[in-house]
């Protein structure tokens, strides 16, 4: 048992560090309002921010640090842990960065994908050229995410793409949908969809916003119109869609901003010094004393969970249940925050952006809304927890 | 970074496990729950035999000298099986105690007989206040001559009519602040004016009151300097608080097991409770919280044993674990339903020590006092 960095993994934390403060856009904190482990604030999904985005991506690249957890012939340095040293980094200082593409793209396309597929698209994921939205959820199929129903129906060397996708954050801001679509409507279920890559600029796709509680353009609802995609963009075995839809979800997990629960925790504690209400300093009043103690141990539980899945995958082990554990434990805690933090700001946490006297220029107040979000998004924590006891402790399925 | 056990740690574990199933069966639990002192000697010989008591004690004193890790690994199986012995009073209170404060004549007289099971050490510090920050100790030792003389009454002393000898905190000099004018006297149980009365406990775990009635004890009987003993106290506070919670992520994962084993086989409706997802989550919110529990304890008992700031850790993990125990037992309790709540069943065996170890060993003022300082507040 050893629970500390190496030496070198200190001097790439110290790195990113220096990094992030040279290369942060100018005002960055005051211009974004993103909530930890809430999918409705997430800078890189709003339009304002995708010239600041790309250039941001393009910086990491030159260093060489968007690629370090893939294998060493794709560029990468086949480390896990880097990657989650960089995230984490980025995170705690809300960088716009990250990304399906790196995140859940890439790893399988490295895995199941063709060589066309790796030398058309990794190039571009690396420096943030090539931005993707996933495109699962369907009117009709969320957490039962086998009743989809858009198809792709093989036309010669094309596939002719019908369907409607909903939830597709980012869509509006990114080059290409991950899609899941069916491809054998008869087969099985699981053995009835196909992974393929649609271009949004492909005639046929239409990519209208839904506007999030938090007031932000984040998510979509697209459809497509006989759209034509070439059968090279299927990504792994036809009909294996929902196999390799599985591959990446260990990957995704750890994309979350791990940084940035840790980073609105140190704030609060600052906040609770300098504020005085009735009379004396927040931080000395006992309730708020715990409910931040509170806060601490819940992010502490979900740290060592991070860096524990982290370190399975720096083995070559594949974290199954302790992804699910591990996406309930962070959107569950993303709530927490939330709540703790209205609750010591008290009147103060009504504050939205734009109000002068909002404490973290509205932070909380949006970020309340937008932890609703966390537990819902990217298979809800009921889910998570039928997985942890089906899966995990071996209980029945029903 | 590896948060996995090393191969001595895991033989250690499994050893404890084998050893620990066949000699401390429930029935041993249970038989010994209502008598005091309340533990087995043949048990506590066995255990000494295999090394437990010196597992924290430096070699020169006939111990293992390993480190809080193999405590916790130690004391998680203990939890398991709910081991009913004054194991943490002797090893942690007792024994840590003269480790880091005692003189070389103390170490040499005392270190040894503890590692061979032949004593059994306990601390006597909290007092009628119920707290254990220096304010809530009040009972004083007057300087008579060559003596010291002990008057006063402490309570929630563990395992103190097992104990061969007391470690007894007292207030040596009137400082306006608390900290200091603390001192910790070593003191035979057996001495003249010490009166050890079992408090009766719904936890079954063995807590005593101690009147201290103008005991004599001789300057030699003094443990770390006079006046001076806070840091250490605060230390052993921590320390035992981060013991009791590794002993119930062993208590979590048993009844998370046996939990589990018991939704299988209920049948209810034509079919496995454990086939319903009500049923489902609680047992999956049950298995994250005892992953959790024992990533914070080994996280603080890693900090411990590499010399790292700790108290934040220990806080953490105390606090966290305590609720999480009682949870935990408590949701067992939802998904047993009657038979659970019977004498006959052995859930609230498992139940009373996640209660009696979140309520002691540092109540939870103490340990979110150290997680807040440590957070800068």
């Amino acid at each position: 048992m050893d629970l500390d960095f190496t030496r070198e993994e200190l001097a790439l934390r110290q790195e990113v560090e220096a990094f992030v403060r040279r290369e942060l856009p100018p005002n960055w904190d005051n211009q974004i309002v993103f909530w930890p482990g809430g999918y409705g604030t997430i800078p890189i999904f709003e339009t304002r921010f995708q010239e600041v985005a790309k250039a941001f991506s393009l910086k990491l690249h030159e260093k060489d640090w968007t690629r370090l957890a893939w294998p060493e012939e794709y560029g990468g340095e086949a480390s896990v842990m880097k990657a989650a040293i960089v995230g984490n980094v980025l995170s705690y200082h809300r960088a716009p960065a990250g990304g399906v593409a790196s995140s859940i793209v890439a790893p399988t396309i490295i895995l199941v994908g063709t060589e066309k597929l790796k030398k058309e698209f990794l190039p571009k994921i690396a420096d943030g050229r090539a931005g993707f939205w996933l495109a699962y959820s369907e009117p009709n199929a969320g957490s039962d995410l086998a009743a989809l129903k858009a198809t792709a129906v093989e036309d010669g060397d094309d596939y002719i793409i019908n369907g409607q996708k909903i939830w597709s954050s980012g869509a509006h801001v990114t080059e290409y949908a991950w899609a899941l679509v069916k491809t054998d409507p008869d087969a099985p279920a699981h053995k009835s969809a196909t992974l393929i890559i649609i271009p949004n600029d492909t005639p046929g796709v239409t990519i209208k916003p839904i506007i999030n509680i938090c007031g932000n353009h984040s998510f979509n609802e697209v459809f497509f119109d006989d759209v034509r995609v070439p059968k090279k963009y299927v990504v792994g075995e036809v009909n294996q869609g929902f196999y390799n839809v599985m591959l990446a979800l260990q990957f995704e997990r750890l994309t979350i901003g791990s940084g940035s629960f840790r980073r609105v925790l140190d704030e609060l504690i600052q906040y609770a010094k300098e504020n005085v209400r009735n009379g004396r300093p927040l931080s000395e009043n006992n309730p708020v004393r715990r409910a931040l103690a509170d806060l601490a141990i819940e992010i502490e539980i979900f740290e060592t969970f991070y860096w524990q899945s982290v370190c399975m995958q720096e083995k070559g082990k594949v974290p199954e249940v302790e992804a699910s554990a591990l996406k309930l434990v962070f959107t569950e805690l993303s709530v927490k925050l939330a709540n703790t933090a209205v609750d010591i700001l008290g009147p103060y946490g009504l504050l939205d952006k734009g109000s002068t006297r909002a404490p973290f220029g509205g932070r909380v107040g949006i970020g309340y809304l937008d932890s609703i979000s966390g537990p819902i998004g990217a298979g809800t924590s009921e889910i998570q927890k039928s997985i942890l006891a089906t899966r995990g402790l071996g209980l029945p399925r029903h | 970074m590896d948060f996995e056990l090393n191969e001595d740690q895991r033989i250690l574990q499994k050893s404890a496990r084998d050893f620990l199933k066949k000699e401390c069966p429930k029935d041993l639990v249970r038989n010994l729950a209502d008598v005091d002192p309340g533990h087995s000697t043949e048990l506590w010989q066995k255990m000494a035999a295999l090394g437990w008591m010196g597992l924290l004690v430096p070699g020169e004193y006939d111990g293992i000298g390993w480190s809080f890790v193999e405590q916790a690994v130690l004391l998680e199986e203990m939890g398991f099986t709910l081991c009913p012995a004054p194991f943490i009073s002797t090893t942690i209170l007792g024994a840590q105690t003269l480790v880091m404060a005692g003189n070389e004549e103390q170490k040499r007289d005392i270190l040894p007989n503890v590692v061979a099971g032949d004593l059994i050490l306990t601390m006597a510090l909290t007092e009628s206040d119920g707290g254990c920050e220096p304010s809530a100790l009040d009972l004083m030792a007057v300087r008579e001559g060559d003596e010291w003389v002990l008057n006063g009454i402490k309570l929630f002393v563990p395992d103190a009519l097992a104990a061969d000898y007391i470690l007894c905190v007292a207030r040596t000099s009137e400082d306006p602040i608390p900290e200091k004018g603390l001192t910790i006297f070593l003191v035979k149980a057996k001495t003249l004016g010490v009166n050890v009365t079992p408090l009766k406990t719904v936890s079954k775990d063995k807590q005593y009151e101690i009147n201290f009635s103008n005991v004599c004890l001789k300057p030699e009987s003094i443990i770390g300097p006079v006046d001076g003993a806070w840091p250490t106290i605060k230390t052993i506070i921590s320390m035992v608080g981060l013991a009791r919670a590794a002993e119930t992520v062993g208590v979590m994962r048993a009844v998370l097991e046996m939990t589990v084993a018991y939704a299988m086989e209920r049948v209810q409706f034509g079919r496995p409770i454990g086939s319903f997802q009500a049923i489902q989550h609680y047992l999956a919110d049950m298995w994250v919280d005892t992953l959790g529990a024992r990533n914070l304890v080994m996280k603080a008992a890693w900090k411990l044993a590499t010399g790292r700031p700790s108290d934040e850790a220990t806080g953490i993990a105390k606090v966290m674990v305590g609720k999480a125990g009682r949870k935990a037992t408590t949701t067992a309790h939802r998904i047993f339903g009657a038979i659970g709540f019977t004498m006959e069943h052995d859930l609230h065996l498992y139940h009373r020590r996640t209660l009696v170890n979140d309520l002691i060993s540092g109540d939870s003022d103490f340990h979110y006092e150290q997680i807040a300082r440590g957070l800068g507040l």
